[in-house]
């Protein structure tokens, strides 16, 4: 059984409300289906507000989805705020993007890691203070940081605090959203490195979204590349990431830089970024696409399995089914 | 930690500690009880303008002692003072957090009431309510409570919703806290510094409208004495007596200063990122 899993789940949001014209509501979120497993990573990539952030909220249960179900470990999502949902934070934690907004700065970073047990009611105070010992070896701050105030920390030390704080209670599931891309690229590495020991150490379930794909690459088993609220293309990384058959992946691999190559063919996307509000017909991606044939601006490609496992929305990558369409 | 404490901010800090040792002293300090009266020594002038030690800061138009006066207004308008801003400052905040965690109607419901409180001249509306009622000490108190509370329900409201938003707050909540602990754990000691620096704002205007309503005769009543009340009787002999009105008068420029500038300088002490 999979330790998350969400089915046909979409995010609205209402719109800009104007005179004399119905307020355009934005679908963030548009029929996404997934799984995640226990102990896999799964990476979730896509350019700024394709929704990959609010997908990752949605996995955590921080926002009920507008339709679809998000099941965790076999049971449906509680409404946020409920006992129940309180008490499954215990076992599903975030990881920020801005390690300073997530600490609260009044606290020292002892007393911010102990806060999920003091929370949960895990352990005694000596309990507790062994834990946070602990926890901060684990993530490689030293004992002597603890005493400090997050603004006394460097981006990395801070980075490193949120995750000691969202490892406290021993999650099943870690939602990573944008873990570092606030950091510089040398911390960036040894923070990932640290993020997939800790992860194969302990079992963790990790949801890693980020638009950095060498990143993604890195941590991930498997991978989702959403555009515009829903997801184009998914498989396992290597593959997806390889080899990818969706014109936008291949559009994102070719826009990576890789050292010691001389450039590859690169794809350039011609066109408006796009918006969420006024979404094109069809295949949504169809005004950028480089490979465009006239059916991508009448019907919308369904996520359709490949023979080798992955999956892809694109009519070109199913020629023979369409064809008979 | 260093305590660098500008000078002014001593001298704001000696005087408020003078102050607040007058207001709970007053009792056993006052030379005289306010409402002795010694009609031969009536308008004697306070010791150096040709008056003696008997009454330091010399006596009113009844030969009621002016130092015992002022000890024991000190007293009452510090105690409704504190009192009012206190109340202020805690239905405020209340307010603002009820606002910013349950949004929809129930913020509409007090925005509406931060928009009337803020739209209504609060001395007519203190003037009415004094005049339908009557005056008790208590009323007084609870009324000027009510003066200043939509600041801070408006700075409450929108710091606990950017917490919500996007900080620690929204960090804290999807630990599982219960929303107690996030409001009273986390987003009220990291706004206290603005809330502080706020009631020091509003503290001297409380103080001030407390002398404004005594001095028009509808906020403290003879024979209780507050320093607004003697202002206002002391009025009528400005000219021959003035030490009646000033004594008074200095006592609440330099308290409120006093506040205001220990305020400022608190809400640098408060902020661990400026230390």
């Amino acid at each position: 059984m999979s330790l998350l899993r969400l089915d046909a789940v979409a995010r609205t949001y209402p719109g800009e409300r104007r005179l004399f014209a119905k307020a355009a509501s934005v679908r963030a979120v548009d029929g996404v289906s997934l799984t995640v497993e226990a102990g896999s990573t799964l990476g979730i990539v896509g350019e700024s507000g394709c929704g990959k952030s609010t997908l990752g909220r949605l996995m955590l249960g921080l926002e009920p989805p507008s339709e679809g179900q998000v099941e965790f470990d076999g049971a449906a999502m509680p409404a946020p705020g409920t006992d129940a949902w309180r008490k499954l934070r215990a076992r599903m934690q975030l990881v920020f993007q801005d390690p300073l907004g997530a600490l609260d700065r009044r606290l020292t970073v002892a007393r911010q890691i102990a806060e999920p047990l003091v929370i949960h009611g895990i352990g005694d105070a000596a309990a507790r203070r062994a834990r946070v010992a602990q926890l901060l070896t684990d993530v490689g701050l030293g004992e002597d940081l603890a005493a400090r105030h997050p603004h006394a920390l460097s981006g990395g030390q801070r980075q490193r605090a949120v995750l000691a704080r969202a490892l406290a209670t021993d999650p099943a599931l870690l939602v990573c959203d944008e873990p570092v891309s606030a950091l510089d690229v040398s911390i960036q590495a040894q923070v990932v490195n640290m993020l997939v020991d800790l992860q194969q150490a302990r079992g963790i379930a990790m949801v890693f979204i980020s638009h950095d794909l060498k990143v993604v690459r890195q941590v991930s088993d498997s991978v989702a590349v959403m555009y515009l609220g829903r997801i184009v293309e998914q498989g396992a990384a290597d593959w997806v990431l390889a080899a990818p058959l969706h014109p936008y992946t291949r559009a994102l691999v070719s826009a990576v830089p890789t050292p010691g190559r001389i450039a590859r063919e690169r794809i350039v996307l011609t066109g408006d970024p796009p918006n969420p509000a006024a979404r094109p017909s069809g295949c949504a991606f169809h005004p950028r696409c480089p490979v465009a044939v006239p059916v991508c601006a009448q019907q919308t490609p369904p996520l359709r399995a490949m023979a080798d496992g992955r999956s892809v929305a694109c009519h070109l990558a199913h020629p023979n089914l369409d064809r008979a369409a | 930690m260093k305590w660098n404490i500008p000078v002014a901010v001593s001298a704001a800090m000696l005087w408020l500690a003078l102050v607040l040792a007058v207001a709970i002293l007053a009792d056993v300090l006052r030379p005289f009880g306010i409402t002795a009266l010694d009609l031969r020594a009536r308008l004697t002038p306070p010791v150096g303008f040709g008056g003696g030690w008997a009454h330091a800061l010399g006596t009113d138009e009844l030969g009621r002692d002016v130092l015992s006066r002022l000890l024991v207004s000190i007293q009452m308008s510090l105690r409704i003072a504190f009192g009012a801003t206190v109340i202020a400052a805690v239905f405020g905040t209340f307010m603002g957090f009820i606002a910013a965690h349950f949004r929809g109607w129930a913020e509409q419901i007090v925005l509406m009431l931060v928009d009337f409180q803020a739209s209504m001249p609060f001395l007519i509306l203190a003037l009415s309510v004094l005049a339908f009622f009557g005056n008790s000490l208590l009323l007084f108190t609870c009324l000027l409570g009510l003066y200043g509370w939509e600041r801070y329900a408006r700075i409450a409201r929108g710091l606990a919703i950017a917490a919500n938003a996007q900080g620690y707050a929204a960090a804290i909540r999807q630990l599982g806290a219960q929303p107690m602990r996030i409001y009273l754990g986390h987003v009220l000691p990291n706004i206290a510094s603005t809330l502080i620096v706020s009631a020091t704002l509003s503290f001297p205007e409380v103080v001030l409208l407390e002398s404004g309503l005594s001095f028009l005769g509808l906020g403290v009543q003879p024979p209780m004495t507050s320093l607004g009340n003697m202002v206002g009787y002391g009025r009528e002999y400005l000219t021959r007596a003035p030490w009646i009105l000033l004594t008074p008068s200095v006592v609440i420029v330099l308290t409120t200063l006093a506040v205001s500038l220990l305020g400022d300088w608190l809400r640098d002490r408060l902020d661990p990122t400026l230390r």
